[in-house]
């Protein structure tokens, strides 16, 4: 083989073994961190997984938040105001616009008693905003709680 | 009336545009100097007209005309002037405004700074720009006109520009961006524009490259920006989220990056031609898939797309025909090129094709991660996913490592070849100094770093050292060229953004506190004391602001973050409140009230978090000094003495 094939053969063998190896570690990581969202009626109908990654959302069910008085430990109940309901935990400090009736996510994992215990809590900047996962459930801004409409 | 006028004038500014596309192309297919002539003076019209009607809408602003729909919904009486300014952009119509400004400004560049371009080029180039022109201002005018009337119910008053938004960031930071996105529209008309006429040497190279140099030191600028932006504003200490807007700057970046590397080869060597003809139709592509699948909200959700059916749809068939057209043109013309392409594995051909692979590829891991979730959504009728932040640290930082591994050799490499002898003993030394160093310095001055930062240290000493060695080298020879400076500068800035990120994102020091008053704790080496909230009131906004003293190393200083309510909105924001140093910041902001009079506190210390920005502006200051090279200026000299010499010759 002359020089110059073995050379191109080379760059070749490094540009295949390069493409294969970032493609499996590309699906891996894709695979490894990819966080389905549920909706409260299917956290409450258990088709959420236990102990997984996932995200979660809802409205901030009206006087269901409460503060532990010498922690920044907070729960508070996630509701699609139809009859599906849960709980989450979380410790830390809620976005500016975590409020009652607000339409939030959460990210995190649902523990063996069924509760939700939340790594984050996302409430975007905009009160216009409609975080997508939640856009199926009431159009656009609400400052009243609407009955939610899971028809697409 | 006046706002008539401007809606006018961009009718008007659309004519132009469609004028200057035919003109431009047409007179160059033809060889008609009287069209091609034409063709520059109807740039300068066109740009009268937008900055007109760009003009106007800052009017209506400035005198808080509500009965314009945007105006109303992005502005009130109390909005301080200069936000009133800077709302011009701050929501879709008008972005999209400025959009077309900066994009009839880069035309009217091309017109008066490409006049020592042959005719024919320059003409195909700004006809090229009118077809894009044409495109963006008919989207303006049909889906997204900024100069609807509110009539004749006009609001007393206006909602108020999102209070994120009322910020010196927001002033500076979108016309920035927009200056790189639609920058590179110009290395994407000269690409075109080679295609069509068919001449695909090395000169069109040597042309764009200022143009791809100055429209991504721009996007570079301004990317950096939103990440301070977002870290001093948003109130929460991050400068980087993977989030979809983020993505789709970062994506024509990084195309951007590979691309001024890859016209480096086409110019110097004639090789990699249409390598890069085909980075520079990648790069624009990616800028308006960005640019508009953001402002469409396509990205965000598939919902959101049906929530503005006529803009999704228009975004679409406009991408398509954009990169459909020019692909097919690039398909059709590039099967003639042939380049004798002769170099080795070790040379700085090699090295710069290396640069290019990894930077597309990283770009190619964002894309993916950021279309995920709506290819998902799609193909699985609505299950809703998201791609978490891990997913993009894991693909993107082993490769930006590797790049900068790859980037300490460059210095040394030659063209075609170059001797191991010159390798090994060039940079042998680099090599373990930069393991001394990166491995020592930390072991020295601080305690447990973490493998990470070692590992970063060690390259960014590696790229230091080669770089320096280089110049002193260079140097003593008395050959330092400003387009090198600005090589040497450029990566320089990327070391820095290198240290700063790796430092930031693995010693930074987070506490969520509950603090009342007279409460005091340490966070990191800073002793923190809570005195307690006052109530205080801006122009438009009320708010409460904390006081803490702060101890840190014997000096003492307080700081004052605050969470405001915005009167108009009702809206909340908290306003973070940041010591800054070279070395550290501290960033404490307010959370939300507790009983008793205490607060949720987030209080940070993070080293370096300043190097990350400091970076970005080392390599757009690069990247616009390597544009001020005498030999860009000598080609001027020199074409300019070759048209004298034809006009003599003529008369």
């Amino acid at each position: 083989m002359n020089p110059k094939r073995r050379t191109r053969l080379i760059i070749v063998l490094f540009l295949l073994v390069g493409a294969g190896v970032s493609v499996t570690l590309v699906l891996l990581a894709l695979n490894e961190n990819i966080n389905m969202f549920y909706p409260p009626e299917a956290v409450v109908a258990g088709e959420a997984p236990v102990g997984a990654q996932i995200r979660a959302g809802g409205m901030v069910l009206e006087d269901s938040v409460a503060r532990d008085p010498e922690s920044l430990a907070v729960s508070f109940v996630l509701t699609d105001y139809v009859d599906s309901e849960f709980t989450v935990r979380y410790s830390g400090i809620l976005p500016d616009l975590f409020r009652e009736g607000q339409g939030i996510i959460v990210q995190g994992a649902i523990d063996a008693d069924g509760v939700f215990q939340a790594s984050q809590v996302l409430a975007k900047h905009d009160e216009n905003y409609m975080p997508p996962e939640l856009a199926d459930m009431s159009p656009g801004h609400q400052k009243q709680p609407n009955p939610l409409n899971y028809d697409r | 009336m006046i706002v008539e006028l401007g809606h006018l004038a961009l009718v008007i500014s659309l004519g132009f545009a469609a004028l200057i596309a035919v003109f431009g192309l047409v007179g160059a297919q033809r060889n008609q100097v009287g069209l091609m002539n034409a063709t520059s003076t109807l740039v300068s019209g066109q740009f009268v007209f937008i900055a007109l009607s760009f003009g106007v809408l800052t009017y209506a602003f400035l005198i808080d005309d509500f009965s314009v729909a945007y105006v109303a919904n992005n502005s009130n009486t109390l909005l301080p002037w200069q936000y009133k300014f800077s709302a011009v952009w701050g929501a879709h119509e008008g972005s999209f405004l400025l959009w077309i400004l900066i994009m009839a400004g880069w035309s009217l560049a091309v017109a008066v700074k490409g006049r020592d371009l042959p005719q024919a080029f320059q003409a195909r180039v700004l006809g090229v720009m009118g077809i894009l022109n044409v495109g963006f201002l008919a989207f303006l005018l049909f889906t997204s006109n900024p100069f609807e009337r509110l009539v004749p119910m006009t609001p007393a008053e206006g909602a108020d520009l999102n209070p994120l938004l009322q910020d010196f960031g927001l002033i500076v930071h979108p016309p920035m961006l927009y200056m790189g996105y639609v920058g590179f529209s110009v290395a994407f008309a000269f690409a075109v524009a080679a295609l069509l006429s068919g001449r695909l040497d090395a000169a069109w190279a040597r042309w764009s490259r200022p143009w791809a140099n100055v429209a991504w030191a721009f996007l570079t600028l301004g990317i950096a920006l939103g990440s301070w932006w977002a870290y001093y504003e948003l109130g929460w200490g991050g400068w980087w989220f993977w989030d979809p807007v983020e993505n789709a700057s970062f994506m024509p970046w990084l195309a951007g990056t590979a691309l001024i590397h890859s016209l480096a080869v086409s110019e110097k060597r004639g090789t990699f031609k249409s390598w890069t003809l085909l980075l520079a139709i990648t790069t624009f592509s990616l800028s308006l898939l960005g640019a508009f699948i953001v402002r469409s909200g396509v990205l965000t959700s598939v919902h959101a797309f049906a929530v503005d059916p006529t803009r999704g749809l228009f975004i679409l068939i406009f991408l398509a025909m954009v990169v459909g057209s020019s692909l097919t043109l690039y398909a059709l013309r590039t099967a003639t090129i042939s380049a004798k392409a002769s170099y080795t594995l070790a040379s700085r051909e090699a090295f710069l094709l290396l640069n290019n692979i990894l930077l597309i590829i990283s770009m190619a891991f964002v894309l993916l991660g950021t279309l995920y979730p709506l290819a998902y959504e799609l193909a699985t009728d609505g299950a809703k996913i998201s791609v978490g932040v891990p997913y993009f640290n894991a693909g993107f930082v082993p490769i930006m490592l590797f790049l900068a591994a790859a980037l300490g050799v460059a210095p040394v490499l030659n063209w075609k070849r170059t001797p191991a002898s010159r390798l090994i003993g060039n940079l042998g030394w680099v090599a373990g100094l930069s393991v001394v160093l990166g491995v020592g310095l930390p072991l020295v001055l601080a305690d447990a770093v973490g493998w990470q930062v070692l590992v970063t240290l060690v390259l960014a000493f590696w790229i230091l050292g080669s770089h320096a060695a280089d110049f002193v080298r260079r140097a003593r020879k008395g050959s330092l060229p400003v387009a090198y400076l600005g090589m040497q500068i450029a990566h320089l800035g990327f070391a820095v953004t290198l240290i700063g990120v790796a430092i930031t994102s693995v010693l930074s020091v987070e506490r969520d506190l509950r603090m009342a008053p007279g409460e005091s704790t340490e966070v990191g080496s800073v002793s923190v004391r809570f005195v307690g909230v006052a109530r205080v009131s801006g122009p438009n906004y009320l708010a409460d602001q904390g006081e803490f003293v702060m101890v840190e190393s014997g000096r003492r200083y307080t700081l004052r973050p605050e969470k405001r309510s915005y009167l108009a909105r009702q809206s909340v924001m908290t306003e973070a409140a940041i010591d800054p140093g070279l070395f550290r910041d501290v960033y404490i902001s307010l959370g939300e009230p507790l009983e008793a009079g205490a607060w949720a506190v987030r209080v940070q210390v993070k080293p370096f978090v300043r190097w990350i920005w400091l970076g970005g502006l080392l390599m757009a200051f690069g990247g616009v000094l390597a544009v001020m090279d005498s030999r860009y200026r000598r080609l001027k000299v020199r074409q300019a003495r070759t048209t004298a010499a034809v006009a003599a010759e003529g008369t």
